[in-house]
Protein backbone atom coordinates (compact mmCIF):
# COMPACT_ATOMS: atom_id res chain seq x y z
CA UNK A 1 0.00 0.00 0.00
CA UNK A 2 1.22 3.55 -0.42
CA UNK A 3 0.56 6.50 1.73
CA UNK A 4 -2.46 7.06 -0.64
CA UNK A 5 -4.15 3.81 0.14
CA UNK A 6 -3.95 2.64 -3.19
CA UNK A 7 -2.80 -0.88 -4.33
CA UNK A 8 0.17 -0.81 -6.45
CA UNK A 9 0.15 -3.06 -9.31
CA UNK A 10 2.20 -5.76 -8.00
CA UNK A 11 2.20 -7.27 -4.84
CA UNK A 12 4.88 -7.03 -2.25
CA UNK A 13 6.34 -9.32 -2.80
CA UNK A 14 7.15 -8.07 -6.08
CA UNK A 15 5.04 -11.44 -7.63
CA UNK A 16 2.60 -10.29 -11.05
CA UNK A 17 -0.66 -9.25 -9.86
CA UNK A 18 -3.44 -12.09 -9.92
CA UNK A 19 -5.96 -11.38 -12.73
CA UNK A 20 -8.08 -14.61 -12.96
CA UNK A 21 -9.88 -16.65 -10.53
CA UNK A 22 -11.39 -19.29 -11.14
CA UNK A 23 -14.71 -20.93 -9.24
CA UNK A 24 -16.31 -24.07 -10.58
CA UNK A 25 -20.15 -23.84 -9.82
CA UNK A 26 -22.57 -26.57 -10.64
CA UNK A 27 -26.48 -26.40 -9.87
CA UNK A 28 -28.65 -29.17 -10.10
CA UNK A 29 -32.55 -29.01 -10.42
CA UNK A 30 -35.64 -31.37 -9.62
CA UNK A 31 -37.95 -29.98 -12.26
CA UNK A 32 -41.25 -29.74 -11.91
CA UNK A 33 -43.26 -30.03 -15.87
CA UNK A 34 -46.03 -29.05 -14.43
CA UNK A 35 -49.83 -30.39 -15.45
CA UNK A 36 -49.91 -28.94 -19.01
CA UNK A 37 -46.44 -29.78 -20.17
CA UNK A 38 -46.55 -33.59 -18.48
CA UNK A 39 -49.62 -33.41 -20.68
CA UNK A 40 -47.94 -32.08 -23.98
CA UNK A 41 -44.66 -34.51 -22.92
CA UNK A 42 -47.13 -37.95 -23.03
CA UNK A 43 -48.28 -36.72 -26.17
CA UNK A 44 -45.25 -36.82 -27.46
CA UNK A 45 -43.94 -40.35 -25.85
CA UNK A 46 -47.48 -41.30 -27.91
CA UNK A 47 -46.02 -39.66 -31.12
CA UNK A 48 -48.59 -36.84 -30.87
CA UNK A 49 -48.60 -32.92 -30.33
CA UNK A 50 -50.82 -32.08 -27.78
CA UNK A 51 -51.56 -28.29 -27.68
CA UNK A 52 -54.46 -26.47 -25.21
CA UNK A 53 -56.80 -24.41 -25.84
CA UNK A 54 -57.74 -20.56 -24.36
CA UNK A 55 -61.41 -20.86 -23.46
CA UNK A 56 -61.52 -16.92 -23.37
CA UNK A 57 -59.44 -15.83 -27.48
CA UNK A 58 -59.95 -19.85 -28.25
CA UNK A 59 -56.28 -19.85 -29.38
CA UNK A 60 -54.42 -22.91 -29.15
CA UNK A 61 -51.22 -23.19 -27.72
CA UNK A 62 -48.24 -25.84 -28.34
CA UNK A 63 -46.32 -26.39 -26.46
CA UNK A 64 -48.83 -25.60 -23.54
CA UNK A 65 -47.59 -23.97 -20.08
CA UNK A 66 -50.84 -24.39 -18.22
CA UNK A 67 -51.79 -19.92 -19.18
CA UNK A 68 -53.00 -18.58 -21.55
CA UNK A 69 -50.16 -15.26 -21.71
CA UNK A 70 -52.79 -12.92 -23.51
CA UNK A 71 -55.73 -13.61 -21.12
CA UNK A 72 -54.56 -14.83 -17.78
CA UNK A 73 -56.41 -17.94 -17.32
CA UNK A 74 -55.91 -21.63 -17.28
CA UNK A 75 -55.62 -23.38 -20.89
CA UNK A 76 -57.87 -26.93 -20.08
CA UNK A 77 -58.99 -27.93 -23.02
CA UNK A 78 -56.16 -30.21 -25.17
CA UNK A 79 -56.21 -30.54 -28.75
CA UNK A 80 -53.97 -33.02 -30.65
CA UNK A 81 -52.57 -31.17 -33.74
CA UNK A 82 -51.12 -32.06 -36.97
CA UNK A 83 -48.04 -33.78 -37.83
CA UNK A 84 -47.84 -31.22 -40.74
CA UNK A 85 -47.38 -27.09 -40.14
CA UNK A 86 -45.54 -23.92 -41.82
CA UNK A 87 -42.08 -22.55 -41.42
CA UNK A 88 -42.63 -19.14 -40.17
CA UNK A 89 -39.47 -17.97 -40.38
CA UNK A 90 -36.06 -19.21 -40.65
CA UNK A 91 -32.06 -18.40 -39.49
CA UNK A 92 -29.33 -20.66 -41.44
CA UNK A 93 -26.86 -22.00 -38.99
CA UNK A 94 -23.28 -20.98 -40.13
CA UNK A 95 -21.19 -20.68 -37.11
CA UNK A 96 -19.44 -23.62 -35.85
CA UNK A 97 -19.77 -24.12 -31.67
CA UNK A 98 -18.96 -26.22 -28.70
CA UNK A 99 -21.13 -29.22 -28.75
CA UNK A 100 -22.41 -29.11 -32.06
CA UNK A 101 -24.01 -32.02 -33.10
CA UNK A 102 -25.23 -31.17 -36.67
CA UNK A 103 -22.92 -30.80 -39.57
CA UNK A 104 -23.12 -26.99 -40.69
CA UNK A 105 -24.63 -24.99 -42.11
CA UNK A 106 -28.49 -26.01 -40.93
CA UNK A 107 -31.62 -24.54 -40.78
CA UNK A 108 -33.29 -23.73 -37.64
CA UNK A 109 -36.82 -22.65 -38.11
CA UNK A 110 -40.11 -21.26 -36.36
CA UNK A 111 -42.41 -23.75 -36.98
CA UNK A 112 -46.64 -23.00 -36.72
CA UNK A 113 -48.31 -26.65 -36.80
CA UNK A 114 -51.79 -26.84 -38.77
CA UNK A 115 -54.14 -25.58 -35.60
CA UNK A 116 -52.22 -23.85 -33.46
CA UNK A 117 -51.57 -20.18 -32.86
CA UNK A 118 -48.42 -20.16 -31.65
CA UNK A 119 -45.00 -21.06 -33.44
CA UNK A 120 -42.18 -23.23 -32.02
CA UNK A 121 -38.49 -24.05 -33.04
CA UNK A 122 -37.55 -26.85 -34.68
CA UNK A 123 -34.81 -28.51 -36.83
CA UNK A 124 -35.21 -28.37 -40.85
CA UNK A 125 -33.11 -31.19 -42.33
CA UNK A 126 -33.51 -33.16 -45.77
CA UNK A 127 -32.77 -30.20 -48.09
CA UNK A 128 -30.46 -27.68 -49.30
CA UNK A 129 -30.29 -24.67 -46.61
CA UNK A 130 -29.84 -22.42 -49.42
CA UNK A 131 -33.47 -23.48 -50.54
CA UNK A 132 -35.33 -23.01 -47.47
CA UNK A 133 -38.20 -20.06 -47.45
CA UNK A 134 -40.91 -18.14 -45.40
CA UNK A 135 -44.26 -20.26 -46.26
CA UNK A 136 -42.76 -23.69 -46.64
CA UNK A 137 -44.52 -26.53 -45.47
CA UNK A 138 -42.93 -28.77 -43.67
CA UNK A 139 -43.73 -32.51 -41.77
CA UNK A 140 -42.21 -33.90 -38.00
CA UNK A 141 -39.88 -37.22 -38.46
CA UNK A 142 -39.93 -38.79 -35.33
CA UNK A 143 -37.55 -41.24 -34.46
CA UNK A 144 -38.56 -45.04 -34.47
CA UNK A 145 -41.61 -45.75 -32.49
CA UNK A 146 -40.22 -47.70 -29.37
CA UNK A 147 -37.41 -44.61 -28.95
CA UNK A 148 -39.92 -42.50 -28.40
CA UNK A 149 -40.22 -40.78 -24.44
CA UNK A 150 -41.13 -37.69 -22.69
CA UNK A 151 -38.70 -35.66 -24.67
CA UNK A 152 -38.88 -33.58 -27.63
CA UNK A 153 -36.00 -35.47 -28.84
CA UNK A 154 -38.13 -38.44 -29.69
CA UNK A 155 -38.75 -35.41 -32.99
CA UNK A 156 -35.57 -36.28 -35.03
CA UNK A 157 -36.46 -32.68 -37.20
CA UNK A 158 -38.99 -31.83 -39.88
CA UNK A 159 -38.19 -31.94 -43.57
CA UNK A 160 -40.16 -30.10 -46.56
CA UNK A 161 -43.54 -33.08 -47.48
CA UNK A 162 -43.61 -31.17 -50.70
CA UNK A 163 -47.01 -29.40 -50.76
CA UNK A 164 -47.36 -25.98 -52.06
CA UNK A 165 -46.11 -23.19 -49.79
CA UNK A 166 -48.18 -21.43 -47.63
CA UNK A 167 -49.89 -18.08 -48.59
CA UNK A 168 -48.29 -15.48 -46.48
CA UNK A 169 -51.46 -14.10 -45.35
CA UNK A 170 -52.17 -17.20 -43.78
CA UNK A 171 -49.21 -16.90 -41.20
CA UNK A 172 -48.25 -13.09 -41.18
CA UNK A 173 -49.90 -12.73 -37.78
CA UNK A 174 -47.58 -15.72 -36.33
CA UNK A 175 -44.18 -13.31 -37.21
CA UNK B 1 -40.82 17.41 13.66
CA UNK B 2 -37.56 15.61 12.61
CA UNK B 3 -36.70 15.50 8.76
CA UNK B 4 -38.21 11.73 8.78
CA UNK B 5 -42.13 12.98 10.49
CA UNK B 6 -41.97 15.93 7.67
CA UNK B 7 -41.44 13.59 4.83
CA UNK B 8 -44.22 11.43 6.23
CA UNK B 9 -46.91 13.84 6.01
CA UNK B 10 -46.62 14.55 2.68
CA UNK B 11 -47.13 10.40 1.86
CA UNK B 12 -49.74 9.82 -0.16
CA UNK B 13 -52.38 7.04 1.88
CA UNK B 14 -52.07 3.69 0.02
CA UNK B 15 -53.05 0.72 1.24
CA UNK B 16 -53.37 -2.89 0.88
CA UNK B 17 -57.00 -4.09 -0.40
CA UNK B 18 -56.69 -7.86 -0.80
CA UNK B 19 -54.45 -10.43 -0.40
CA UNK B 20 -54.29 -14.07 -1.14
CA UNK B 21 -51.95 -16.97 -0.63
CA UNK B 22 -51.24 -20.71 -1.81
CA UNK B 23 -50.85 -23.36 1.31
CA UNK B 24 -47.40 -23.55 2.05
CA UNK B 25 -45.80 -27.41 1.07
CA UNK B 26 -42.35 -28.91 1.54
CA UNK B 27 -43.09 -29.75 -2.40
CA UNK B 28 -44.96 -28.95 -5.41
CA UNK B 29 -44.74 -32.05 -7.50
CA UNK B 30 -47.72 -31.20 -10.28
CA UNK B 31 -48.13 -27.43 -11.09
CA UNK B 32 -45.16 -25.64 -12.57
CA UNK B 33 -44.86 -21.75 -11.10
CA UNK B 34 -47.46 -20.41 -13.54
CA UNK B 35 -50.09 -22.88 -12.56
CA UNK B 36 -49.59 -21.70 -8.56
CA UNK B 37 -49.44 -18.33 -9.32
CA UNK B 38 -52.98 -18.64 -11.80
CA UNK B 39 -55.48 -19.30 -8.92
CA UNK B 40 -53.91 -16.85 -6.73
CA UNK B 41 -53.66 -14.02 -8.62
CA UNK B 42 -57.61 -14.81 -9.91
CA UNK B 43 -58.61 -14.69 -6.20
CA UNK B 44 -56.68 -11.32 -5.11
CA UNK B 45 -59.00 -9.95 -8.20
CA UNK B 46 -62.08 -11.93 -7.45
CA UNK B 47 -61.91 -10.66 -3.42
CA UNK B 48 -62.77 -6.94 -4.28
CA UNK B 49 -63.81 -7.45 -7.97
CA UNK B 50 -61.45 -6.21 -10.19
CA UNK B 51 -59.66 -7.57 -13.29
CA UNK B 52 -55.54 -6.77 -14.52
CA UNK B 53 -57.59 -4.23 -16.51
CA UNK B 54 -58.05 -2.57 -13.44
CA UNK B 55 -54.58 -2.49 -12.40
CA UNK B 56 -52.26 0.57 -13.31
CA UNK B 57 -48.44 -1.32 -12.30
CA UNK B 58 -47.60 -4.76 -11.78
CA UNK B 59 -44.36 -5.85 -9.75
CA UNK B 60 -43.45 -9.09 -9.23
CA UNK B 61 -40.47 -10.49 -6.55
CA UNK B 62 -38.50 -14.03 -7.66
CA UNK B 63 -35.35 -15.04 -8.59
CA UNK B 64 -34.49 -17.46 -12.01
CA UNK B 65 -31.60 -19.05 -9.33
CA UNK B 66 -34.62 -21.12 -7.77
CA UNK B 67 -36.40 -22.02 -10.85
CA UNK B 68 -32.88 -22.81 -12.88
CA UNK B 69 -34.30 -20.99 -15.76
CA UNK B 70 -33.41 -17.42 -17.23
CA UNK B 71 -36.07 -14.89 -16.94
CA UNK B 72 -38.42 -16.86 -15.17
CA UNK B 73 -40.35 -13.93 -13.87
CA UNK B 74 -41.59 -13.16 -17.55
CA UNK B 75 -43.20 -16.93 -17.79
CA UNK B 76 -44.90 -15.97 -14.62
CA UNK B 77 -46.60 -13.35 -16.10
CA UNK B 78 -48.04 -15.62 -18.21
CA UNK B 79 -50.28 -15.86 -14.96
CA UNK B 80 -51.82 -12.27 -15.57
CA UNK B 81 -51.90 -12.16 -19.46
CA UNK B 82 -50.70 -8.78 -19.85
CA UNK B 83 -52.35 -8.13 -22.41
CA UNK B 84 -53.12 -5.03 -23.67
CA UNK B 85 -49.89 -4.13 -22.57
CA UNK B 86 -49.24 -3.42 -18.90
CA UNK B 87 -46.92 -1.07 -16.93
CA UNK B 88 -44.75 -3.72 -15.18
CA UNK B 89 -41.46 -4.76 -13.16
CA UNK B 90 -39.66 -7.03 -11.81
CA UNK B 91 -37.27 -7.46 -8.59
CA UNK B 92 -35.08 -10.31 -8.37
CA UNK B 93 -35.45 -10.07 -4.47
CA UNK B 94 -38.59 -11.44 -2.04
CA UNK B 95 -41.65 -9.97 -2.69
CA UNK B 96 -41.72 -7.06 0.22
CA UNK B 97 -39.85 -5.32 -2.06
CA UNK B 98 -41.68 -5.65 -5.17
CA UNK B 99 -44.29 -4.01 -2.95
CA UNK B 100 -42.20 -0.96 -1.85
CA UNK B 101 -41.44 -0.92 -5.85
CA UNK B 102 -45.15 -0.45 -6.19
CA UNK B 103 -45.94 1.73 -3.34
CA UNK B 104 -43.14 4.21 -4.20
CA UNK B 105 -44.44 4.25 -8.14
CA UNK B 106 -48.49 5.07 -6.16
CA UNK B 107 -46.67 7.95 -4.21
CA UNK B 108 -45.96 9.48 -7.38
CA UNK B 109 -49.72 9.62 -7.99
CA UNK B 110 -50.11 8.82 -12.32
CA UNK B 111 -51.58 5.06 -11.02
CA UNK B 112 -54.38 4.11 -8.42
CA UNK B 113 -53.37 0.45 -8.46
CA UNK B 114 -50.88 -1.98 -8.80
CA UNK B 115 -50.63 -5.88 -8.06
CA UNK B 116 -48.29 -7.40 -6.82
CA UNK B 117 -46.83 -10.94 -6.07
CA UNK B 118 -44.17 -13.33 -5.92
CA UNK B 119 -43.25 -17.13 -6.50
CA UNK B 120 -40.72 -19.12 -4.57
CA UNK B 121 -40.05 -23.00 -4.81
CA UNK B 122 -37.62 -23.65 -2.46
CA UNK B 123 -37.89 -27.78 -3.27
CA UNK B 124 -36.32 -28.53 -6.69
CA UNK B 125 -32.78 -26.67 -6.30
CA UNK B 126 -29.92 -27.52 -3.72
CA UNK B 127 -31.02 -24.48 -1.04
CA UNK B 128 -27.68 -24.85 0.12
CA UNK B 129 -25.52 -24.10 -2.90
CA UNK B 130 -27.84 -21.51 -4.31
CA UNK B 131 -27.90 -19.56 -0.77
CA UNK B 132 -24.20 -19.44 -0.65
CA UNK B 133 -24.29 -17.96 -4.19
CA UNK B 134 -25.54 -14.38 -2.29
CA UNK B 135 -22.40 -14.22 -0.56
CA UNK B 136 -18.86 -12.44 -1.70
CA UNK B 137 -17.73 -14.40 -4.90
CA UNK B 138 -14.28 -14.26 -4.08
CA UNK B 139 -13.05 -15.44 -0.96
CA UNK B 140 -16.43 -17.20 0.51
CA UNK B 141 -18.49 -18.34 -2.30
CA UNK B 142 -16.12 -20.72 -2.98
CA UNK B 143 -16.12 -22.54 0.33
CA UNK B 144 -19.66 -22.76 -0.16
CA UNK B 145 -21.07 -21.92 3.36
CA UNK B 146 -24.62 -23.46 4.15
CA UNK B 147 -27.03 -20.66 5.28
CA UNK B 148 -27.45 -23.15 8.50
CA UNK B 149 -23.95 -22.73 9.12
CA UNK B 150 -23.75 -18.71 8.81
CA UNK B 151 -27.15 -18.61 10.97
CA UNK B 152 -25.33 -20.74 13.43
CA UNK B 153 -22.20 -18.54 13.77
CA UNK B 154 -25.30 -15.02 14.19
CA UNK B 155 -26.98 -17.60 16.93
CA UNK B 156 -23.73 -18.16 18.33
CA UNK B 157 -22.55 -14.58 18.44
CA UNK B 158 -25.92 -13.69 20.43
CA UNK B 159 -25.11 -16.56 22.66
CA UNK B 160 -21.79 -14.73 23.47
CA UNK B 161 -23.53 -11.76 24.48
CA UNK B 162 -25.31 -12.98 26.94
CA UNK B 163 -28.44 -11.78 25.66
CA UNK B 164 -30.20 -15.47 24.53
CA UNK B 165 -29.40 -18.73 25.40
CA UNK B 166 -30.65 -22.17 23.39
CA UNK B 167 -33.78 -22.33 25.39
CA UNK B 168 -34.85 -18.89 24.04
CA UNK B 169 -34.69 -20.17 20.81
CA UNK B 170 -36.78 -23.25 21.91
CA UNK B 171 -39.61 -20.97 23.62
CA UNK B 172 -39.45 -18.67 20.32
CA UNK B 173 -40.22 -21.84 18.12
CA UNK B 174 -42.26 -23.39 20.14
CA UNK B 175 -44.19 -20.65 20.26
CA UNK B 176 -44.57 -20.18 16.24
CA UNK B 177 -45.27 -23.69 15.63
CA UNK B 178 -48.25 -23.77 18.26
CA UNK B 179 -49.46 -20.68 16.89
CA UNK B 180 -49.44 -21.79 13.24
CA UNK B 181 -52.27 -24.56 14.44
CA UNK B 182 -54.24 -21.70 13.94
CA UNK B 183 -53.29 -21.01 10.13
CA UNK B 184 -54.46 -23.12 7.57
CA UNK B 185 -51.83 -22.42 5.09
CA UNK B 186 -48.80 -23.18 7.45
CA UNK B 187 -46.46 -25.92 6.41
CA UNK B 188 -45.17 -26.95 10.21
CA UNK B 189 -47.68 -26.96 13.14
CA UNK B 190 -47.23 -28.40 16.71
CA UNK B 191 -47.75 -28.04 20.12
CA UNK B 192 -44.51 -29.08 21.74
CA UNK B 193 -43.04 -27.56 24.71
CA UNK B 194 -39.44 -25.74 24.57
CA UNK B 195 -38.34 -28.71 26.93
CA UNK B 196 -39.32 -31.67 24.28
CA UNK B 197 -37.85 -29.34 21.60
CA UNK B 198 -34.63 -28.97 23.19
CA UNK B 199 -33.98 -32.97 22.78
CA UNK B 200 -33.52 -32.12 19.43
CA UNK B 201 -30.19 -32.83 17.89
CA UNK B 202 -27.82 -30.22 16.93
CA UNK B 203 -28.14 -29.67 13.29
CA UNK B 204 -25.20 -27.12 13.18
CA UNK B 205 -24.41 -26.19 17.14
CA UNK B 206 -26.34 -24.35 18.73
CA UNK B 207 -28.70 -24.41 16.40
CA UNK B 208 -31.14 -27.48 16.79
CA UNK B 209 -33.62 -28.46 14.36
CA UNK B 210 -36.48 -26.82 15.67
CA UNK B 211 -34.67 -23.30 15.18
CA UNK B 212 -34.43 -24.09 11.19
CA UNK B 213 -37.18 -22.57 9.01
CA UNK B 214 -38.43 -25.54 6.79
CA UNK B 215 -38.05 -25.60 2.89
CA UNK B 216 -41.21 -24.38 1.59
CA UNK B 217 -43.15 -23.78 -2.21
CA UNK B 218 -45.29 -21.17 -2.07
CA UNK B 219 -46.83 -17.91 -3.72
CA UNK B 220 -48.83 -14.77 -2.99
CA UNK B 221 -50.41 -11.69 -4.51
CA UNK B 222 -51.60 -8.54 -3.00
CA UNK B 223 -53.68 -5.40 -4.28
CA UNK B 224 -52.44 -2.07 -3.46
CA UNK B 225 -54.48 1.02 -3.84
CA UNK B 226 -54.55 4.49 -3.22
CA UNK B 227 -57.23 7.25 -1.64
CA UNK B 228 -60.26 6.91 -2.31
CA UNK B 229 -59.62 4.05 -4.90
CA UNK B 230 -58.34 1.56 -1.64
CA UNK B 231 -61.67 2.81 -0.13
CA UNK B 232 -64.06 1.63 -2.83
CA UNK B 233 -62.55 -1.82 -2.98
CA UNK B 234 -62.05 -2.56 0.91
CA UNK B 235 -64.33 -1.41 3.65
CA UNK B 236 -61.27 -1.36 5.84
CA UNK B 237 -58.07 -1.15 3.92
CA UNK B 238 -54.72 -2.03 6.37
CA UNK B 239 -52.76 1.53 5.36
CA UNK B 240 -49.02 1.41 5.04
CA UNK B 241 -48.24 4.55 7.48
CA UNK B 242 -44.15 4.20 7.08
CA UNK B 243 -41.99 2.05 4.65
CA UNK B 244 -38.52 1.74 4.98
CA UNK B 245 -35.27 -0.55 4.02
CA UNK B 246 -32.12 -0.50 4.42
CA UNK B 247 -28.46 -2.77 4.06
CA UNK B 248 -25.56 -3.65 6.08
CA UNK B 249 -21.93 -4.66 4.55
CA UNK B 250 -21.76 -7.92 2.27
CA UNK B 251 -18.59 -9.47 4.35
CA UNK B 252 -20.17 -10.88 7.26
CA UNK B 253 -17.13 -10.14 9.67
CA UNK B 254 -17.75 -6.53 9.36
CA UNK B 255 -20.78 -6.98 11.24
CA UNK B 256 -22.09 -7.27 14.96
CA UNK B 257 -24.38 -10.53 14.00
CA UNK B 258 -25.90 -10.33 17.01
CA UNK B 259 -27.12 -6.48 16.53
CA UNK B 260 -29.65 -5.86 13.34
CA UNK B 261 -28.61 -1.97 13.05
CA UNK B 262 -30.34 -2.50 9.50
CA UNK B 263 -33.71 -3.31 10.70
CA UNK B 264 -33.38 -0.30 13.13
CA UNK B 265 -32.89 2.11 10.38
CA UNK B 266 -35.56 0.77 8.71
CA UNK B 267 -38.22 0.86 11.36
CA UNK B 268 -37.07 4.21 11.76
CA UNK B 269 -37.04 5.24 8.43
CA UNK B 270 -40.81 4.00 8.60
CA UNK B 271 -41.95 5.74 11.72
CA UNK B 272 -42.71 3.08 14.07
CA UNK B 273 -40.84 4.20 17.12
CA UNK B 274 -42.68 6.88 19.87
CA UNK B 275 -41.37 9.32 22.27
CA UNK B 276 -39.65 6.62 24.47
CA UNK B 277 -38.04 4.93 21.33
CA UNK B 278 -40.49 1.61 21.57
CA UNK B 279 -43.34 0.00 19.02
CA UNK B 280 -46.13 0.06 20.02
CA UNK B 281 -48.79 -2.03 17.51
CA UNK B 282 -51.41 -4.83 18.23
CA UNK B 283 -49.17 -7.11 15.42
CA UNK B 284 -45.53 -7.76 14.76
CA UNK B 285 -44.77 -9.89 11.61
CA UNK B 286 -41.18 -10.64 11.82
CA UNK B 287 -39.38 -12.47 9.14
CA UNK B 288 -37.05 -14.46 10.97
CA UNK B 289 -36.21 -17.38 9.31
CA UNK B 290 -34.02 -18.74 12.46
CA UNK B 291 -35.64 -18.79 15.53
CA UNK B 292 -32.56 -16.76 17.13
CA UNK B 293 -33.36 -13.98 14.07
CA UNK B 294 -36.44 -12.92 16.00
CA UNK B 295 -34.65 -11.93 19.22
CA UNK B 296 -32.27 -9.48 17.10
CA UNK B 297 -35.14 -8.33 15.50
CA UNK B 298 -37.52 -7.79 18.76
CA UNK B 299 -34.27 -5.53 19.96
CA UNK B 300 -33.56 -3.96 16.97
CA UNK B 301 -37.02 -2.45 17.24
CA UNK B 302 -37.88 -2.10 20.57
CA UNK B 303 -40.95 -4.17 20.77
CA UNK B 304 -43.64 -3.88 24.21
CA UNK B 305 -44.12 -7.02 25.31
CA UNK B 306 -48.01 -6.74 24.83
CA UNK B 307 -46.98 -7.08 20.78
CA UNK B 308 -48.23 -10.22 19.61
CA UNK B 309 -45.12 -11.40 17.69
CA UNK B 310 -45.81 -13.77 14.33
CA UNK B 311 -49.33 -14.99 15.25
CA UNK B 312 -49.36 -16.94 11.94
CA UNK B 313 -46.60 -18.92 12.83
CA UNK B 314 -43.77 -16.72 10.86
CA UNK B 315 -40.84 -18.07 8.72
CA UNK B 316 -40.42 -21.03 10.94
CA UNK B 317 -44.07 -22.43 9.78
CA UNK B 318 -42.84 -22.02 6.10
CA UNK B 319 -40.63 -19.86 4.26
CA UNK B 320 -40.67 -20.10 0.69
CA UNK B 321 -37.72 -17.80 0.06
CA UNK B 322 -39.03 -15.10 -1.86
CA UNK B 323 -42.58 -15.23 -0.80
CA UNK B 324 -41.99 -15.16 2.99
CA UNK B 325 -41.21 -11.58 3.32
CA UNK B 326 -44.48 -10.28 1.78
CA UNK B 327 -46.27 -13.19 3.27
CA UNK B 328 -45.28 -10.89 6.77
CA UNK B 329 -47.13 -7.83 5.07
CA UNK B 330 -50.24 -10.21 4.34
CA UNK B 331 -50.58 -11.62 7.47
CA UNK B 332 -50.26 -8.40 9.14
CA UNK B 333 -52.25 -6.62 6.91
CA UNK B 334 -54.85 -9.25 7.16
CA UNK B 335 -55.60 -8.69 10.63
CA UNK B 336 -56.20 -5.40 9.96
CA UNK B 337 -58.56 -6.03 7.26
CA UNK B 338 -60.71 -8.44 9.72
CA UNK B 339 -60.76 -5.65 12.37
CA UNK B 340 -58.86 -7.86 14.87
CA UNK B 341 -55.69 -5.72 14.95
CA UNK B 342 -55.65 -1.68 14.76
CA UNK B 343 -52.00 -1.14 13.39
CA UNK B 344 -48.88 -3.77 12.65
CA UNK B 345 -45.49 -4.04 11.60
CA UNK B 346 -44.02 -6.11 8.67
CA UNK B 347 -40.90 -7.41 8.16
CA UNK B 348 -38.97 -8.77 5.61
CA UNK B 349 -35.31 -9.68 4.91
CA UNK B 350 -32.80 -11.42 2.60
CA UNK B 351 -29.52 -11.79 2.65
CA UNK B 352 -27.44 -13.93 4.87
CA UNK B 353 -27.76 -13.17 8.64
CA UNK B 354 -30.33 -10.67 8.42
CA UNK B 355 -28.17 -8.47 6.16
CA UNK B 356 -31.15 -6.67 4.87
CA UNK B 357 -34.24 -5.64 6.30
CA UNK B 358 -37.67 -3.61 5.23
CA UNK B 359 -40.17 -2.39 7.89
CA UNK B 360 -43.90 -1.66 6.88
CA UNK B 361 -46.26 -0.05 9.05
CA UNK B 362 -49.80 -0.67 8.79
CA UNK B 363 -52.60 0.96 10.74
CA UNK B 364 -56.75 1.14 10.48
CA UNK B 365 -56.56 4.67 9.60
CA UNK B 366 -54.16 6.21 7.27
CA UNK B 367 -53.13 9.19 9.79
CA UNK B 368 -51.23 5.78 11.79
CA UNK B 369 -51.96 3.33 14.63
CA UNK B 370 -55.02 3.55 16.28
CA UNK B 371 -56.68 1.07 19.44
CA UNK B 372 -58.05 -2.62 18.58
CA UNK B 373 -60.62 -2.96 16.33
CA UNK B 374 -61.04 0.84 15.13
Amino acid sequence: MTDAGTITDSGASGEAPVTTLATPMRLDYQYTAGLSQSRFLQGIAQGKFIGQRCPACHKVYVPPRGSCPTDGVATTDPVELSNIGTVTTYCVVNVPFQGQSIEIPYICAQILLDGANIAFMGLIQEMSAADVRMGMRVEAVWLPKDQWGLTMASVKYFRPNGEPDADYETFKEYL
Amino acid sequence: MSPAATARAAVRPVGVVSVAQTKSVRREDHRNEVEMLMPIVTEVFANIGVTKLDMGFVCSGSTDYLVGAPFSFVMALDAVGVWPPMRESHVEMDGAWALYEAWTLLQEGEIDTALVYSFGRSSPSQLDRILALQLDPYYMAPMWPDPVALAALQAQALIDTGKATEKDFAVVAARSRRDALGNPNAQVAKDQSPDELLRDDYVVAPLRRHALPPITDGVVAVVLAAEDRARDLCDRPAWITGIDHRIEAHALGARDLAQSPSTRAAAQGAGVFDASDAVHVDVAELHAPFAHQELILREALGLADSVAVNPSGGALAANALMVAGLLRIVEAATRIMDGSAGSAIAHATSGPCLQQNLVCALAAEPSGPTGKGA
